[in-house]
């Protein structure tokens, strides 16, 4: 069995999965059990400053989106920070910390944007012996209309200056958390990084509305008629958290800052992408919250055995393996082409690539007697539409032409690597040295 | 109180609880939940098989999405649309052997969306909405006679209502619905679904029923053509085959058919006497309705007796494996040779039978097999037909039928003997008198 065991940013967990800040995280019962079912980490829900905590809806906070078999797809929530006294979390935190020195404990903080504020909360959190502190810039809901949360997450020159306080007033190591609803997610990653972050942590959830009541006319979640919206997270986010993680991998502004990659993480599979485009560690909130705190032994025993098939023998092998192959549209291969191939002994005759194609594509596929579907090479361009939308996998594949053969769609013969950067339709190419 | 094991043929071999558990639903409906997962399974196929297995046509994809989405109502519009009786269908049809038999899934895994179920989870959600979904076009002043008030007969009124026609339809028993009123097993239809469905049916206006009247005996087809702008023969199949073997007249000896329209009439099902050995003679639904419903009834043994091999039954894999499974013998290659019995049948002697090139061969060995009982489930017959008109292959000859006169259901060529096929000849046959009498094609 592989060793799962990671070192991120000099906190030590013995696997790479932790529990996100989030209503799992909120309290010692409930870290205290996510331990014992074998959590290599936990974010502590987060932490506001001192005095009257903040008060909940008393309706409900979640959304969702499902599947036929109410599968959860994605939640909503408009839950804001630890509703509970700072005292009794800092007295927890320490209690859980002691007993569990092998584990990761990070402190999720969310305080008002003034330096006295962080200055602080920081010196009250010193000492309960937590390996880090995460800066929530993130929240979409609630908090930001406070001026926190994902208000700070969205102007990258705030995040740079409570990132300066947070390591000026503080030894620990510093996690900033961000926020996706913003249009480039290098910027705030960048400025985090200029504040002197250890880490950058994504994605926070993404402003939502679930659904709507078409009988009451109001968005879910409903709050006595009324809704309002919330951050969505779980399996639907994923594709945008992959990108996002990426991006900030790939950068040459932020390359080898280390991430915690958030984001509808469900199986290992889930984990171990997110780690191949740069993630040191990931963060689970969704799955958790749908299917309770065993999971993890399926990530655990998955990620395991999938790093056995590799000859992987540490996670630092997989982290950022697949960030060299991120690239940008223009450097991508314009010769190299594939063919869809639909395999008659697999295929069930159901027809749909050739609706899908027929339809909305390059009526690339044809319909012949006895319902046998086969692909029009002169027609297809490889979309790739047809492999995505047919119910049985490996049925349809695409298949390269080697080089030197010819394209029958284009009547060109197949060549070496080029991209736009060259083509001769692209205004701006720079003629070929 | 009589027992299974009770000698002769008795009533009340069960107690009241398990005749009514025995007669009620064979296979629960779907709820909300199962429906949703049950029509996310479907394909949305590229102009889908089961459409093209259906006799009617029904547009199965869309009608399972409309479920998927929320909307069973609107589905059961869709399947109305192309066959009013998709109510008595969902439960009756062999769908093994039709939508579900072509269904992508069933030719992938062996495990086809569950059409059948899905179809009657929408059309009873329609039916429980109260209304009637169909309005009648303006009055055309046409009057159209419809013979047989079955699924072909009442098929072809709706639509001509529709259309705006006002329609009599005459059938000679007391009751509307044909065979589904008559024909079919009782647990397959319960809660007297049949007439529920007529009822609704008939909400449409426009449909005159006169019962108890007998073409041949209280009218003939000429006077109908007087009276009448066209006219629609849907009169089945009215007699049985006969078995030509000796002891055929015994006491105890009956037609399938018979005995299960009385369990169909029957209030007290319990009250009807059923033979502790009971053998049933046919490879049909007939054969599989008659041997599970003696069962039902607390008949110790019933056996079922083919004279060909598994793979020529006509009934479906689906209705054997149910006989079997509560507890019917099915034997294959026998043909019966005699009925033996002082008076009433006691036993039947069969004969082995052989497939040859020059057809079923009667050998020389064979078995005997008690039975209180015999039911022969043989096949049905025309009977006698309308005057002036001839069979063919079993079949009113259409080329035989005078000007202005349509024909269709089990009476006629084409269909195999089944609701499905009644409903679309009704359907198809009132479009084109519609198209005959407004004087387009």
């Amino acid at each position: 069995m592989a060793n799962l065991a990671t070192n991120f940013i000099g906190i030590r967990s013995p696997n790479p999965f932790w529990l996100a800040s989030a209503p799992p995280t909120d309290k010692e019962y409930n870290v205290r059990r996510a331990y014992e079912a074998g959590w290599g980490g936990v974010v502590w829900k987060t932490l506001g400053s001192e005095g009257p905590p903040v008060v909940n809806v008393n309706g409900p906070r979640y959304g969702v989106i499902y599947g036929a078999d109410r599968r959860v797809m994605g939640i909503n929530n408009i839950e804001l920070i630890t509703d509970r006294p700072l005292e009794v979390n800092l007295r927890e935190i320490k209690s859980v910390k002691r007993d569990y020195p092998d584990r990761a404990l990070i402190i999720s903080l969310m305080v008002p944007c003034d330096e006295d504020s962080w200055k602080s909360i920081l010196a009250r959190i010193e000492d309960t012996g937590a390996d880090g502190v995460e800066l929530n810039f993130g929240c979409p809901h609630g908090m930001a209309e406070r001026g926190m949360g994902s208000a700070v997450g969205q102007v990258p020159e705030y995040i740079e200056m409570v990132t300066r306080w947070v390591k000026t007033h503080s030894r620990m190591p510093c996690i900033v958390k961000l926020t996706p609803n913003i249009s480039d997610i290098r910027k705030p990653a960048e400025a985090a990084k200029r504040g002197g972050a250890d880490a950058v942590s994504l994605i926070n959830t993404i402003n939502s509305i679930t659904s709507v009541d078409l009988d009451d006319f109001a968005p879910e979640p409903k709050i006595d008629g009324k809704g309002t919206h919330g951050g969505y997270c779980g399996p639907a986010v994923k594709p945008i958290a992959l990108n996002m993680v990426a991006e900030i991998a790939r950068s040459p502004e932020t390359r080898g800052l280390p991430i915690s990659g958030i984001g509808g993480v469900t199986t290992w599979r889930d984990a171990a992408e997110f780690m191949a485009l740069g993630a040191g560690s990931v963060q689970v909130c969704t799955a958790a919250m749908t299917y309770g705190f065993k999971i993890v032994e399926e990530m655990i025993t998955g990620l395991s055995a999938y790093m056995d098939r590799k000859g992987f023998t540490s996670v630092d092998q997989l982290v950022g393996r697949a960030v060299p192959n991120v690239t940008d549209w223009q450097f991508l291969n314009l010769n190299y082409v594939t063919k869809a191939r639909i395999d008659q002994d697999l295929c069930i005759s159901c027809g749909r690539c050739f609706a899908a194609c027929e339809d909305t594509s390059h009526q690339a596929i044809a319909i012949n007697p006895g319902r046998v579907f086969t692909v029009k090479d002169e027609e297809c361009v490889a979309c790739n539409l047809c492999v995505d939308v047919c119910p049985v996998q490996d049925c349809i594949t695409m298949v390269e032409l080697p080089k030197g053969t010819m394209d029958p769609r284009t009547g060109i013969v197949v060549g070496d690597y080029a991209n736009w950067t060259t083509h001769p339709n692209n205004p701006m190419a720079r003629a070929a040295e | 109180m009589n027992s299974p094991q009770t000698p002769g043929v008795v009533p009340h071999r069960l107690n009241g609880g398990r005749i009514a558990a025995n007669f009620s639903d064979a296979q629960l409906p779907f709820d909300q939940h199962e429906a949703r997962v049950a029509a996310d399974r479907c394909y949305f196929c590229y102009d889908a098989p089961c459409i093209a297995a259906c006799p009617t046509e029904i547009d199965i994809p869309l009608f399972i999405r409309q479920i998927l989405a929320g909307n069973p109502e609107v589905a059961a519009k869709t399947i109305w649309d192309a066959n009013i009786f998709g109510g008595a269908c969902a439960r009756v049809c062999p769908t093994e052997q039709l939508c579900e038999g072509s269904c992508v899934r069933e030719v992938a895994e062996g495990k086809p969306v569950e059409i059948g179920r899905l179809q009657r989870y929408a059309t009873d959600a329609g039916m429980a909405t109260n209304t009637h979904p169909y309005a009648r076009a303006p009055s055309t002043g046409r009057r159209i006679a419809v013979v047989g008030a079955g699924p072909a007969g009442l098929s072809c009124a709706h639509r001509l209502a529709m259309h705006g026609h006002d329609v009599v339809v005459f059938d000679r028993r007391l009751k509307p619905g044909g065979l589904n009123e008559y024909g079919i097993a009782a647990y397959k239809v319960p809660h007297d679904f049949a007439q529920a469905e007529v009822d609704w049916l008939l909400r449409i206006g426009g449909i005159e029923l006169r019962m108890g009247v007998e073409l041949g005996r209280d009218m003939s087809i000429d006077q109908l053509r007087q009276d009448f702008d066209a006219v629609f023969l849907g009169i089945g199949l009215q007699g049985v085959n006969a078995l030509r073997a000796p002891g055929e007249d015994k006491g105890e000896v009956r037609d399938a058919v018979e005995f299960i329209a009385g369990l169909r009439q029957a209030q007290d099902k319990g009250a009807i006497p059923i033979g502790r050995s009971v053998v049933v003679i046919g490879g049909g639904m007939t054969a599989i309705d008659a041997a599970v419903q003696s069962k039902a009834l607390g008949a110790e043994n019933v056996t079922i007796v083919y004279r060909r091999d598994q793979s020529q039954m006509s009934a479906s894999g689906y209705e054997q494996d149910h006989a079997k499974h509560v507890g019917v013998r099915i034997v294959h290659e026998a043909a019966p040779v005699e009925i033996r019995g002082n008076g009433v049948a006691h036993e039947v002697q069969f004969a082995y039978t052989e497939t040859t090139p020059e057809g079923l061969r009667i050998s020389d060995n064979g078995f005997r097999l008690e039975a209180d009982q015999v039911f022969k489930a043989i096949g049905q017959t025309l009977g006698v037909l309308p005057d002036g008109m001839s069979a063919m292959g079993g079949k009113i000859d259409p080329t035989s039928l005078p000007a202005g006169v349509w024909v269709g259901g089990d009476c006629a060529p084409g269909g195999q003997d089944l609701t499905v096929t009644a409903a679309a000849q009704g359907r198809d046959a009132a479009e084109a008198i519609h198209a005959a009498l407004m004087g387009r094609n």
